[in-house]
């Protein structure tokens, strides 16, 4: 069953999608070099998971795809936050 | 009777792909949350063992993915426009960039080798059990991305070659659309990889 067309991403946008890629990984080495000491960790994660969200959307085509995957991928990450907290709930309280 | 076709559910076979790597994002994650709780148990021994490692062969491996994320994205593309021969390039461009990607690993795990960093190591025993550790989870998870590096470059030649015979073609190429949410993977691990073990100096 294919009623719709399907949909095509253009080579363009692909490009774009590394340019901005590439500024972020670029953002991500310059702000090492600055001393931000516990800051570090969770700017370096926080540019690192808005990378991997670009990847997800353009990349692997979530945006134009049935939001179904997006629900699932979603619901994964949840799940997985979830684990991260729990154990750490369980480190910081030994 | 004529030639009957094959039953084909491309969306299941997407969806397959998807469940595949929910249990890798979990499989990494795992290791992750490892590496986490050790880091917060031992970080001074964690930034002292982080500049051992080559943040610039670091950054070069995180370019060369990236890239190559680009380029298996832009042959489905191609292969969606009909244009066999450019999905053919595409692919092949990744593929040199898997090759760079382990051609680098190669050089920086075979440094650390001969000067007798490794896990079990003569070395490694005298080691703070911080520097241990954190050197335990660089050996693993890169390893562990790298075989899934390997695994991926073996399925993209196997959709290179069957781009090239026409068995992938702008009808049917959920082979190829697989085979890049598999190298995205690769590339998303790798983008939390590197600024974790890389750049905590």
């Amino acid at each position: 069953m294919d009623s719709e067309k399907t949909h095509i991403t253009e080579y363009r946008v692909y490009g774009q999608v590394l340019l901005v890629l590439l500024i972020l990984t670029t953002i991500t080495i310059t702000v090492t070099w600055i001393d931000l000491a516990a800051w570090s960790v969770f700017i370096a994660l926080l540019i690192a998971s808005v990378k991997a969200g670009i990847v997800l959307t353009y990349f692997m085509h979530l945006k134009f795809d049935n939001s179904l995957y997006r629900v699932l991928v979603i619901m994964v990450l949840l799940i997985f936050a979830l684990v991260i907290l729990l154990t750490f709930f369980d480190y910081l309280l030994r | 009777m004529d030639h009957i076709e094959e039953h084909r559910d491309d969306e299941g076979a997407k969806l397959g792909m998807w469940v595949f790597i929910f249990t890798e994002i979990l499989l990494f994650g795992g290791l992750f949350l490892v590496y986490a709780v050790m880091r917060a148990s031992y970080s001074d021994d964690f930034h002292q063992a982080a500049h051992h490692l080559n943040a610039f062969i670091g950054t070069i491996n995180t370019l060369v993915l990236l890239i190559s994320s680009m380029t298996v994205a832009m042959s489905i593309t191609a292969v969606q426009k009909k244009n066999n021969k450019l999905a053919i390039i595409l692919l092949f461009i990744t593929l040199i960039c898997a090759g760079i990607f382990l051609v680098n690993k190669y050089f920086e795990w075979g440094h650390k080798f001969h000067i007798g960093l490794y896990p079990g190591s003569e070395l490694m025993i005298t080691l703070k059990h911080g520097t241990v550790l954190f050197f335990s989870l660089y050996f693993l998870m890169t390893g562990l991305h790298v075989f899934h590096l390997i695994v991926g470059a073996i399925i993209l030649t196997i959709a290179m070659i069957k781009v090239k015979s026409g068995a992938i073609n702008s009808e049917k190429y959920v082979l190829l659309e697989n085979g890049g949410l598999y190298w995205h993977l690769v590339d998303l691990i790798w983008i939390f990889l590197f600024p974790l073990l890389y750049l905590i100096t």
